[in-house]
């Protein structure tokens, strides 16, 4: 299983951080500045995984990789296979640079929303749905469509949906 | 929170109980109604949203086991979709259910095979893979027939995230197919020498895994594991350290921990400790089990407190007194490896090695009669530096030097009664020998420093001696006398009345400015110490300057003093048990407090060498035993710490789960053993041992003096010092979730019937269901019969006792197998003709009785 899905810059700012374990929130603060702390004392070139039975528990891993100034965390049990999920980081990542080509730091700060919507395509409590990034992105585009409908029934604002006019 | 609320189809995971509309029946409480749609929902529903209903099921499950019963069916159903994703997510489903409870999924084995064998896709097959893994230990049968496909699978694949999942699979559930384990071994050599680190560390992990039983796969690849012994990420580093760990053993323990001790001081402070955690941590395991040379382990552990960074001061400490107490071969090492750190003054600043100083002083103290020199000792228990020391381990020093001036004065008294009689005028002479001594001495020190080796190995003999003489002398009475000190010829004449004073004086001198201390535990040691000097110092002076004249009435106070503290001294003290504390009655008449919160502090104090794995009588002890105090602060201190012993013990027997469970043993003794007894148990034959190990050494004298020696006895007490590793599994939560899935698999009857899971049914078909169950029941009774008797493995009859039975089947299943295969045959043929007639009939009509005609389908499909 998934236990969480944790997105931070280089400063250790979270981006974005989903716990498929009910976590309490400050609880969840401290578990990402632990992870954070392993993570920026680690130089480059070395494995991508950590071993996470300090920050986390008995029976969890801890993959992350590095891309810019994002460090992608997936921590998860025995139950999941080491090299299958820094595969799903990268399906994960192509997904968002395939959403918001080239995808920057600002770009998960801004659309918030709709990094949670790709994340729930892909994670789904603490499973994993699909594989596929194009698999991903198509259901997301449906997804969008049918909250453009919705959106003259619903007030959502549009700062929160306007990405689809990106 | 606002993306989910207007994001309706995707809305996610817990949510499940917010979103009505969509799962309904999965998550509203059973009504006839309902169910038809939740079958409807998880079946023709579109793929996306179908693999989401399947994998909110997991979370449905959880909170509410009954909607087992409703879905599972069509969760099995699932399995046979030819849609990847659908597979993907059901099969993901069933790997998490499996991991809570491998045992109730074993008849859905035939479909997880066919998965493994049929499918393409490499997230399916690293699932079934995981849920195969748990299944293997449920049913040893499973494995013969699965081996093939996963080396096939192995030796195919192109993915290395499938490839490491199958030699994780081989190496920890089917580790006893040789040919399986030989080709991933192959494979792992292929990840370790792969230039991305993350399979080097995969490949170092998955050879952890492996060590325990096949430890020949480590040694092929010892050479990979060394040299990323020094790669760059300090995972790898960790990885190998642990490998190069495991291949640790007897013959190769002492090159080993050369080569790693050498390392150590090159690399950084964190992975220092690491390396020498890890030796302390297994050359300490099972009591020492793979030292012989324990010399040449006394002296590693002074010169790893030597190193620059260690910071393993508590357990080189617990080791050094643990090894005294222990190993009565290795004493006067022992003392020469004190003896080298107490007098280097450059150590008493490292706060780290402190608490070895301790140890070493301790050492120093009770084992003093091995010293050559005894006044060199004193001498660096009381240097100046000293004063950098803690309070705590001050004590220690100053307790010692206590132990130490009473061999002094002992042993002088003693030699100066057998000189007297020969040499009546010793005044004289004793001052001539002293110069003459000096010299010796002198010479003495720079043997010991230029060639400790050479030293330690014409040390034999002698140490060889005194150990006999201790045995014979029965353990607990250490008289001491001169004849027993590792050099006999310094001994006779070192002790002269000159010396003496001089030590008393430089007792006192030392000692003195402590009498101003604050800390009690200092104070009081020191004026203990010089209030008997004060005793004494009269007598002694007096009684010898007029020697030969009336030193007989005279000098008997004195020396009765002396020979009692010594006797008091020189009781030996054992190893104690971790159970020890347990044992202890609690008083009559003693009023236990309720509330126990005011105790944590005492606790705090006590629960150290609780926690150890040997709980050494710690210095303090021993200080306890000797000492009978008469102070007003130590009166205090004893007393609670003698109701804390009996609070604590009923703490423990109230709050046991919060304490590490070193438990088991409180069963055990109902008698306290005194601590030397166990001794004299484990080896009645001392001394024909000790005929056999000299004659070995006298025989084989160009063999290594590895094997030439045999490994001296240690102590080793009853079950408090077998590490009790109980690797303990995480408790199933949901027994619920598992009882029912049992029983939709096993198609208890009743149950499903009456809960109105399926109105679809036809009567018809129901009678069919009816009748076909009630063959499987009484098959099954046959089965469910033997709980009973819990010898017969049978996956249905696990219910609390599978952990036990898992492992026992595996011992078992060889001998049982064969009888049961018969069995099973018979049934099999029986049943297979059932399932003909069953599978051509309604086949896919209704899925309950599809599912109960697979029930016991294990023994057909896979054998």
């Amino acid at each position: 299983m998934i236990r969480a899905v944790m997105v931070m810059n280089t400063q250790g700012k979270p981006r974005l951080a989903k716990f498929y374990d009910s976590v309490p929130v400050d609880k969840q603060q401290e578990l990402i500045r632990s992870v954070f702390g392993v993570l920026c004392s680690r130089a480059e070139n070395v494995s991508n995984f950590v071993e996470a039975d300090s920050i986390f528990g008995p029976d969890s891993r801890l993959v992350y990789k590095h891309y810019a100034t994002l460090y992608f965390v997936l921590v998860f049990d025995s139950s999941e296979n080491e090299l299958a999920m820094l595969d799903l980081i990268q399906v994960l990542v192509e997904t968002l640079d395939k959403c918001f080509k080239n995808v920057c730091e600002l770009d998960l700060v801004f659309n918030y929303s709709k990094i949670h919507t790709i994340l729930d395509e892909i994670f789904f409590g603490g499973q994993v749905l699909e594989t596929s990034s194009t698999e991903v992105m198509k259901a997301v585009e449906e997804i969008s469509k049918l909250e453009s409908a919705s959106n003259s029934i619903n007030l959502v604002p549009k700062s929160v949906s306007g990405w689809r006019g990106r | 929170m606002s993306s989910r609320s207007c994001l309706p189809p995707a809305s996610p995971t817990r949510g499940s109980a917010t979103t009505p509309p969509l799962y309904p029946s999965t998550t509203t409480p059973p009504s006839s109604s309902s169910s038809p749609t939740s079958s409807a929902r998880i079946s023709p529903a579109p793929t996306s949203s179908r693999k989401k209903a399947i994998s909110v099921v997991l979370r449905v499950f959880a909170k509410y086991p009954d909607a087992v019963r409703l879905c599972f069916k069509r969760l099995v159903e699932n399995l046979d979709s030819s849609d990847p994703q659908i597979l993907a997510a059901v099969v993901g489903v069933f790997c998490e259910l499996a991991s809570q409870d491998p045992g109730s999924y074993l008849p859905l084995a035939p479909e997880f095979y066919r998965i493994l064998v049929d499918s393409k896709n490499n997230w399916v097959l690293i699932k079934v893979l995981k849920i195969f893994a748990k299944l293997a230990p449920f049913e040893p049968r499973l494995a013969k027939r699965v081996v093939e496909p996963i080396c096939d699978h192995m030796r195919r694949t192109g993915a290395k995230s499938l490839m490491f999942e199958c030699i994780r699979t081989v190496i920890s559930s089917f580790s006893e197919y040789e040919s399986a384990v030989k080709l991933a071994v192959v494979k792992i050599r292929e990840l370790l020498v792969d230039d991305d680190p993350n399979l080097k560390y995969l490949g170092l992990q998955a050879l952890s895994v492996i060590a325990p039983k096949h430890l020949w796969a480590v040694l092929e690849n010892k050479e990979v594991v060394i040299k990323w012994l020094s790669d760059e990420d300090p995972n790898i580093k960790l990885e190998s350290l642990r490998l190069v760990m495991a291949m640790v053993s007897e013959s190769n323990v002492v090159e080993i921990s050369r080569v790693l001790v050498n390392y150590s001081l090159k690399s950084d402070p964190g992975f220092c400790n690491e390396i020498l955690g890890s030796i302390l941590c297994t050359c300490s395991r099972n009591v020492y089990e793979i030292i012989v040379d324990f010399d040449w382990y006394v002296s590693l552990l002074g010169e790893m407190s030597r190193i620059p960074h260690c910071q393993k001061g508590d357990e080189i400490e617990n080791q050094l007194i643990d090894l005294g107490m222990r190993v009565k071969d290795v004493r006067p090492e022992l003392l020469r490896v004190a003896r080298g750190l107490l007098i280097d003054p450059a150590l008493l600043g490292n706060p780290f090695l402190h608490r070895i100083l301790a140890a070493a002083a301790w050492v120093s103290g009770e084992y003093v009669e091995f010293s050559r020199n005894p006044f060199e000792l004193m001498e660096a228990l009381l240097q100046p530096r000293t004063s950098l020391l803690p309070p705590s381990v001050r004590a220690v020093y100053i307790h010692s030097a206590f132990k130490v001036l009473i061999f002094c004065l002992h042993s002088y008294i003693l030699q100066s009664e057998s000189i007297t009689s020969s040499f009546p005028d010793n005044l004289v002479l004793g001052v001539s020998e002293l110069v003459l001594k000096k010299n010796m001495l002198e010479g003495s020190e720079l043997t010991t420093c230029e060639a400790p080796s050479a030293h330690r190995s014409e040390g034999f003999n002698p140490r060889n001696q005194s150990y006999e003489d201790l045995s014979i002398k029965n353990g607990g009475d250490r008289t001491i006398n001169h004849g027993q000190t590792s050099t006999p010829a310094f001994s006779e004449n070192i002790f002269t009345y000159d010396s003496i004073i001089n030590l008393i004086n430089q007792v006192e001198l030392a000692l003195g400015p402590l009498t101003g201390s604050h800390d009690a535990e200092v104070f009081e040691r020191t004026r203990h110490i010089l209030c008997f000097i004060e005793l004494i110092k009269g007598e002694i002076t007096e009684c010898l300057v007029q020697k030969g004249k009336t030193l007989e009435s005279e000098e008997m106070k004195a020396s009765k003093i002396i020979k009692l503290i010594s006797d008091a001294f020189s009781e030996e003290l054992g190893p104690v048990s971790v159970s020890a504390q347990q044992r202890v009655p609690i008083p009559e008449g003693l009023l236990l407090k309720e509330n126990l919160d005011d105790l944590e502090t005492i606790c705090a104090d006590f629960q150290v060498p609780e926690s150890n794995l040997f709980s050494l009588g710690s210095p303090y002890y021993g200080e306890e035993v000797g000492v009978s105090s008469f102070g007003l602060q130590d009166k205090e201190e004893s007393e609670p710490s003698n109701e804390a012993t009996s609070l604590l013990t009923e703490h423990r027997k109230l709050h046991g789960l919060y304490y590490l469970a070193s438990e088991k043993n409180e069963i055990v003794g109902n008698d306290y053993p005194p601590a030397n007894e166990p001794k004299l148990q484990v080896n009645p034959n001392n001394d024909t041992e000790d005929l056999v190990k000299l004659t070995v050494q006298s025989l084989a004298t160009n063999k290594k003096p590895n094997h030439a020696k045999t490994r001296p006895v240690v102590v080793k007490l009853d079950e408090g010092d077998l590490v009790t590793v109980t690797a303990k599994r995480p408790e199933t939560k949901d027994d619920l979730v598992s009882g029912a899935v049992r029983e939709v698999l096993l198609g208890s009857d009743t149950r499903t019937a009456t809960s109105q899971s399926n109105p679809s049914d036809k009567s018809s078909s129901k009678r069919k269901g009816k009748e076909k169950i009630n063959v499987d029941r009484s098959e099954l009774k046959e089965n469910l019969g033997d709980s009973e008797k819990p010898k017969h493995e049978n996956p249905s009859s696990r219910k609390n006792k599978h952990r036990i039975s898992g492992k026992e089947r595996r011992h078992k299943s060889a001998g049982k197998i064969g009888e049961e295969r018969e069995e099973n045959g018979q049934k099999g043929m029986q049943k297979s003709s059932h399932r003909h007639a069953r599978h051509k009939a309604p086949h896919r009509s209704d899925a309950p009785l599809n599912v109960v005609s697979q029930t016991p389908v294990i023994p057909d499909f896979l054998l």
